[in-house]
């Protein structure tokens, strides 16, 4: 957390010591050293009043320790260091949607946010679906039944898309539903059955 | 330019969570400071090393610069409200559909979630060549490859104003905006000042290297609408190649007061047809006072007088004077 708004996070923000505990704390020792090769643990001293870096995240109702580096994307934290690779990384720049989640139940780019920015909010990945004796999300069941996507790339983004559309309107048109998932591209032109299968999710989810 | 794809370059990361914090930051740092609002327009420039910021200032936690509220005629409208509670918020809807509808036409539900009003209307041109780090004119070079290299790919590019740039103003909200006679205040550690809408934004015959006038250590907080437009008559229509998820090759937003069917006063502003929101006022001038039928043929004339097209642009032509007679008929055609 900010001990004070007016100091900042800094990317060397810690000492190695600091570093290599708090990663080791967040369990991500390995992957953290694969992601990013820059000051991160590299010794950096530490700035008078600089910044935890380790943070607390709300990922799929859990609470992650995590170590985060000032300009590190949801994207790269949530696949790099807390294991949930569900999410894609297609253009890293906000163009094909491969990434979405929804924060505080929202559709966003996880490419294009910075993770500290969604401190203290709720992050729902497509790993948070499922139930948890394992039964598939009423929208997964639905994909599972329509055979909806072809190379399946895309569909993480297309399902969390798809749930943050739903909450605002659970029982869309077809036409609807299209321009609620318009922000999520499939490079196998699949999408007259993406949408078949989304409104069949949309169907069971209303049946619940 | 080759996708980089190792993260940003590192910077200092400060979260505000006070206007006045975020001023005395901003005053602090100086140019060494990156203001953020939503970040799409800003992360997709520090992945490719376009800029490196040392420090960014992070607007997402001022709370302050969040929301719609009505002081007296007044709309005031926070610059970090998203485009997404701009297109749905009632007042706004009902007193300046105008803007919602504009709201809503911007990219994709995921960038309305997060992209903000003020972010929107401050983003820097999408020009590819100078996206794509080649040193143009607004880069500090010494040409414009889209308009003057015999080579220039300009299809999207600029039809008015091109003094030595050719880039274009991507945004949908800036003509709305404009067309309501918004009012922006703007702040610093030295006070506040507000300035029109239309003042906001900056040409090449200005300054070649901006697109608008906020300076170093400034933060854009409100977004004022004044009643003069509530309500009245409205028109937006985004031309794009991708029927969503796109940025604007011509769009026109228009106010009209009607009396019946006569025009008492109107105003039309065109985006992405100069590097600045391109305002009609010879149209304005030309259609007060007549009855909608009658005013078309005129307006439609004058609607694209001072165009000089680039090689690939004539089309713009055409849909700049199509989108006028729309504006004044309330006609979608599609």
């Amino acid at each position: 957390m900010n001990a004070s708004p007016l100091e900042p996070i800094r990317p060397g923000g810690m000492t190695r010591r600091q570093f290599i505990k708090s990663v080791i704390a967040a369990g991500a020792v390995t992957s953290a050293g694969l992601l990013f090769t820059g000051p991160a643990g590299a010794g950096h001293k530490t700035s008078p009043g600089a910044v935890e870096r380790l943070i607390t995240l709300t990922v799929n109702g859990q609470q992650r320790r995590v170590d985060v580096l000032p300009q590190e994307t949801l994207a790269q934290t949530l696949r790099g260091k807390l294991g949930l690779t569900g999410l894609k990384v297609g253009c890293d720049r906000a163009e094909c949607g491969a990434c979405t989640v929804l924060v505080d139940n929202e559709p966003l780019y996880a490419c294009s946010t910075l993770t500290h920015s969604v401190r203290g909010k709720n992050i729902l990945t497509v790993e948070g679906l499922a139930r948890a004796d394992g039964g598939l999300h009423p929208l997964q069941q639905g994909v599972l039944d329509e055979q909806g996507f072809q190379c399946g790339y895309c569909a993480p983004g297309f399902l969390m898309a798809t749930l943050g559309y739903l909450t605002a309107n659970p029982n869309p048109t077809r036409q609807e539903l299209a321009h609620g998932v318009s922000g999520n591209l499939c490079r196998c032109q699949d999408y007259d059955k993406i949408l078949t299968a989304l409104m069949r999710g949309a169907e069971y989810m209303r049946r619940g | 330019m080759a996708i980089i794809r190792d993260g940003m370059q590192p910077f200092d990361l400060y979260q505000p969570t006070s206007v006045e914090d975020a001023l005395t930051l901003a005053d602090r740092l100086g140019a060494d400071a990156w203001m953020l609002a939503g970040g799409l327009d800003s992360l997709e420039r520090f992945k490719d090393r376009l800029k490196r910021p040392k420090a960014v200032i992070d607007l997402g936690r001022v709370e302050e610069l969040r929301g719609v509220r009505r002081e007296g005629e007044d709309l005031v409208i926070g610059s970090m409200t998203t485009l997404t509670e701009v297109n749905r918020d009632p007042e706004i809807r009902a007193r300046f559909g105008l803007l919602a509808e504009a709201a809503g036409e911007v990219a994709s539900p995921q960038i309305r979630n997060q992209g903000t009003l003020g972010g929107n209307i401050s983003q820097d041109t999408r020009c590819w060549y100078y996206r794509g780090g080649w040193q143009c004119y607004r880069a500090g070079g010494g040409t414009c490859y889209a308009g003057e290299s015999t080579q220039g790919q300009n299809r999207e590019h600029a039809l008015f104003g091109v003094e030595g740039c050719a880039a274009v103003s991507p945004s949908d909200t800036a003509p709305a905006l404009i067309a309501l006679e918004a009012r922006l205040v703007i702040k610093s550690a030295k006070g506040a000042r507000e300035v029109a809408v239309e003042d906001y934004f900056v040409g090449p015959d200005t300054d070649i290297t901006r697109m608008n006038v906020l300076g170093t250590g400034e933060v854009l907080t409100e977004i004022r609408l004044p009643a003069t437009w509530a309500g009245v008559t409205f028109y937006f229509e985004k031309v794009r190649d991708r029927p969503v998820w796109d940025f604007p090759l011509v769009n026109i937003a228009a106010a009209m007061q009607l009396s019946g069917d006569r025009i008492d006063r109107a105003r039309f502003v065109l985006g992405a047809v100069a590097a600045r929101p391109w305002r009609l006022p010879q149209v304005e001038a030309a259609v007060a006072g007549r009855a909608r039928n009658a005013a078309v043929d005129a307006a439609a004339r004058l609607a694209a007088d001072g165009a000089v097209p680039l090689p690939q642009n004539g089309y713009k032509v055409a849909l700049v004077r199509n989108l006028v007679k729309r504006a004044i008929l309330g006609k979608t055609t599609s």
